[in-house]
């Protein structure tokens, strides 16, 4: 078992090395380029991001990325560059457009109607139960109670 | 209260017609945003001549494809037939090969062996020609009109059914446009 563990661990190892390192002057652009690589999807594997991806495309936006930031560019210059290039689809959180319109709307539209549904369901169940008693049942009732506790008396 | 139980039904196959819609759509054929757009520009040197230049800006005025391979890439292979019998048949068209991440020697033995469909093909050696253009899996193959505008995207190999059915008639369409 620790053989195995061991042989993991250096599997793993030899698997991160892969994944250059860049040096950066401060630690505020290392955590832009930390949060513009995890943001930016690799269009070769679509379910990775840059960060993570090893893809040779992957390799050169994350470059791309480190020059930029580099050069002075800000978050918002960068992400255009990239979609200029490959569309909305490199981002992993979609613009608010025409497009997307439906997307963002989905979980709301759901919830409203969810509401909705169980907002007259319960609605409902309010009625069935909040029946009131007409006169001759409350008579009723008074007299079947009455007639129970002169019981137990 | 029958159109309560049909509720669900309904809504499974709404369900079922978005799935079902969703299992014929290819992930991986992004739609480029460059469509409609300027052809990103580049200056790059010829594969079979190094010392002279090649940019988008040279073929204004003409209806071109670029066409995006490399010698590493086995899918371009596959294509690369279509693309010599429809240049050996077709000697007015303008294709001009951008060879993306290769070494020169490798490519110009590949075009050699293979036959060379290409006016012209340019070094891409680093790439940056391909990021600008938004490449992301070799083989790409683009069709720009006479004003320089990128009017088609083709992902992955190009085969002789979207030869027939998709280049050919928009190159015919776009030879009629006005410059």
């Amino acid at each position: 078992m620790k053989k195995l563990v061991l042989a993991l661990f250096l599997l793993s190892q030899s698997v991160h090395a892969e994944i250059e390192v860049y040096q950066f002057a401060n630690p505020e652009l290392e955590l832009r380029y930390q949060t513009l690589t995890e943001e930016l999807r690799c269009l070769v594997c679509q379910n990775q991001n840059i960060a993570d991806s090893h893809a040779e495309l992957a390799q050169d936006l994350r470059r791309k990325v480190y020059e930029k930031l580099n050069s002075g560019e800000s978050n918002s210059q960068i992400i255009d560059y990239m979609t200029e290039r490959y569309g909305d689809f490199v981002l992993y959180r979609p613009p608010f457009n025409a497009k997307t319109l439906i997307l963002w709307i989905a979980p709301v539209l759901t919830l409203l109607i969810g509401g909705i549904g169980f907002w007259s369901l319960l609605k409902r169940h309010e009625t069935n139960t909040n029946e009131k008693l007409s006169d001759s049942e409350r008579a009723s009732l008074d007299e079947l109670l009455h007639a129970k506790m002169s019981n137990k008396k | 209260m029958k159109l309560r139980f049909l509720l669900p039904l309904g809504a499974f196959l709404v369900m079922v017609i978005f799935l079902g819609i969703g299992l014929k759509l290819d992930p991986h054929e992004v739609p480029s945003p460059l469509i409609d757009k300027p052809a990103p520009a580049f200056m790059l040197a010829q594969l079979h001549d190094p010392q002279k230049m090649f940019s988008p800006a040279d073929m204004k005025g003409k209806v071109w494809i670029l066409n995006v391979w490399a010698s590493w890439c086995a899918s371009c292979r596959q294509e690369h037939v279509f693309f010599t019998e429809f240049a050996r048949t077709n000697p007015s068209v303008n294709l001009i090969g951008l060879n993306y991440k290769d070494e020169s020697s490798a490519a110009a033995q590949w075009l050699a062996k293979l036959g060379n469909p290409y006016l012209v093909s340019v070094s891409d050696t680093e790439g940056s020609a391909g990021l600008d253009w938004g490449v992301y899996g070799v083989p790409e193959t683009f069709v720009i009109d006479k004003k320089g505008i990128v009017r088609h995207k083709q992902t992955g190999p190009v085969d002789l059914t979207i030869l027939q059915t998709v280049i050919v008639p928009l190159i015919a369409k776009l030879n009629a446009e006005a410059e």
